[in-house]
């Protein structure tokens, strides 16, 4: 093989028979071993039944599937050892204390004992519980509770690690801590599939992104090929003169991709290649001897990729947009 | 490289993992019981208020047979009546995890499959042991006295909570059937209403209208409550032998056993 892959993933079909739902239509991922590889796409567009399905919690109706060398339907177990699930819901036990919980997942990943204790004791403290070691879960925090679902998909020092959604509706505090210790697992050689509806974490955890919608991948690559083959550099050119602005737009109408656009003094052209269009302007403007008084070169955010590619927005965009709130107050619960 | 062989047999989980792996389940349960004590306690609430309603109440209408006094007549019954409705706790318990995405989590680790399953159903068994201990007392306090022999009586109990055990099976099925606890709940009560109240649990079934009495004194509730009742009260003459109760309670074990792990392995 050419590619060291840790997920591997080819034409899976997914029908659930309650209402007929086709959850995935020939799905594929390949994640490249020790990268991120952000899933994305809108809430009920499959993600969630990918991951289960590359986790051996579900069955595909067709499509072959390997996890860390393995095939997820007929190795399930060698699958299993290798690999960690935290999904969307935080599953811990509310009546196990966060030691118990840990302590727990260690004996059923077969660790003895001791082992399983040790192991519970460093993660508590690697993921800042200690304090709540002994304490049942039903009395953590929401983001406690992911820490302590986290460390439990971590018991096994698994290869693979399969994150639903981790930071949906945590705090930003919170949401950047969980980051942290991705990011820190990926230093360590862990492979990490990720869902989320977060363009901004996907953007700055993963190396690969996988765009899928109505079960199907509709875009993948990585955050700038997405962001590039968009083409959607904005340049925004401020004037010093009403004058000086009309009189650029028609010096800066054969640069852009559209017809420049006059907002107040400033003249705006989308271009697909930022940095060079950029110069190309400069220059026409400094020939033709005009004042500059400012300049915006605006990249596109994944959020414009996913928009573009979709049609619609992003599930927690709309909602916080409807509710009038801003975006991370509409997170937080 | 592994060879195809060493993949597997590694693919499977040793007898003594799959034996650990029930066992760390069933603490798991057996922690959260005792977490919530309030609820053990209020669990045998219930039973203790049917000890009183038929020993006080309807007991006095009640003719149970040359010998034999009411109460003793009526504690083996309410017992298994008990032990049936504690069975129910497993499908609730299993819709619980089900719910709370915990059955996901499990599913996903290198554990043994019956696992998940038979620590519920063994934890569920010693939550009715805790039951039947009080509702022992409770039964001596109002009247109830063993007129066969302590090794007896102790049988009796054996052989009732072996059928609660066959029983949770059942309700692992339902459990992992339903859509949420509560609907889960609901659903053990057409099952458990008929089967312990057409039985020879708290009426003989003699008093019972002739078509209700073939399936009154064959079905497995009854078989097990004559079963426990011959083992510890004296002068009943029951229509069916011990041996019966315990090959019902074996055959469904045998039967539903493996049919929960299946639905267990395909539940979404």
């Amino acid at each position: 093989m050419a590619k060291d892959l840790a997920v591997e993933a080819h034409g899976i079909d997914k029908t659930f028979p309650r209402g007929d739902v086709k959850a995935l239509v020939g799905f594929e991922i390949e994640v490249p071993r020790g990268t991120v590889m952000g899933l994305l796409g809108p809430n009920g567009s499959g993600k969630t039944t990918a991951v289960r399905i590359l986790s051996t919690v579900l069955r595909a109706d067709a499509g072959s599937a390997l996890v860390a060398g393995f095939d997820v339907a007929k190795q399930s177990k060698m699958v299993r050892r290798r690999i960690g699930l935290a999904g969307q819901f935080a599953a811990v036990d509310e009546n196990l204390t966060g030691t118990e919980n840990l302590y727990m997942v260690g004996r059923l990943t077969h660790l003895e004992r001791k082992a399983a204790k040790l192991r519970a004791n460093d993660l508590l403290e690697q993921f800042g519980l200690s304090d709540a070691a002994d304490r049942v879960a039903k009395t953590y925090s929401g983001g406690m509770r992911r820490r302590l679902d986290l460390a439990a998909a971590l018991v096994h020092r698994p290869e693979v690690l399969f994150l639903d959604e981790p930071t949906t509706g945590l705090d930003p505090q919170s949401r950047n801590d969980l980051w942290a210790v991705i990011e820190s697992l990926v230093e360590e050689g862990t492979t990490v599939l990720l869902t989320t509806q977060y363009l901004e974490e996907a953007d700055r955890l993963a190396q690969g992104i996988v765009v899928i919608d109505h079960g199907q991948v509709i875009a993948k690559g990585t955050p700038a090929e997405l962001k590039a083959n968009l083409g959607e550099t904005v340049i925004s050119l401020t004037l010093s003169k009403h004058d000086d602005a009309v009189q650029a737009m028609g010096l800066l109408a054969s640069i852009g991709t559209k017809a420049p656009v006059l907002e107040g003094l400033a003249v705006e052209i989308t271009v697909s290649d930022g940095p060079h269009a950029a110069t190309e302007a400069l220059r026409a403007l400094d020939q033709a001897a005009l004042k500059l008084a400012g300049l915006e070169l605006r990249e596109p955010s994944l959020d414009d990729v996913f928009l573009d590619l979709t049609g619609h927005r992003t599930e927690a965009e709309a909602k916080t947009e409807s509710e009038g709130t801003s975006k991370r107050a509409g997170r937080g619960r | 490289m592994t060879t195809t062989a060493t993949t597997k047999n590694t693919d499977r989980v040793s007898l003594r993992w799959t034996i650990t792996d029930a066992l760390t389940i069933t603490w798991r349960n057996l922690m959260s019981i005792l977490r919530i004590p309030e609820a053990l306690f209020f669990s045998a609430f219930q039973p203790i208020m049917f000890i009183l309603l038929f020993r006080y109440v309807f007991g006095g209408a009640i003719n149970a047979g040359p010998g034999i006094s009411y109460v003793n007549y009526l504690i083996p019954g309410i017992f298994v009546q008990t032990v049936c409705f504690g069975a129910a706790g497993t499908a609730i318990g299993l819709s619980e995890d089900l719910q709370k995405g915990l059955i996901e989590r499990f599913r996903a680790l290198p554990m043994a499959r019956s696992a998940v399953l038979a620590g519920r159903t063994t934890a569920d068994l010693m939550r009715n042991v805790v039951t039947v201990c009080i509702m022992t007392v409770v039964a001596f306090a109002v009247g109830f006295r063993i007129t066969t022999s302590v090794p007896g009586f102790i049988s009796g109990v054996a052989v009732m909570l072996f059928f609660a055990f066959a029983l949770s099976w059942f309700m692992a099925i339902v459990g992992l059937s339903a859509p949420n606890p509560e609907v889960a709940q609901l659903m053990t009560f057409p099952l458990l209403f008929p089967f312990t109240f057409a039985s020879s649990a708290f009426v003989p079934i003699q008093s019972m209208p002739s078509w209700l009495q073939g399936f009154a004194t064959y079905q497995p509730v009854s078989v097990t409550v004559n079963a426990v009742r011959q083992l510890m009260v004296e002068n009943f003459h029951s229509p069916t032998p011990v041996w019966q109760a315990l090959l019902w309670s074996m055959a469904m074990i045998i039967v539903l056993a493996p049919l929960a792990v299946r639905r267990y392995r395909s539940v979404a």
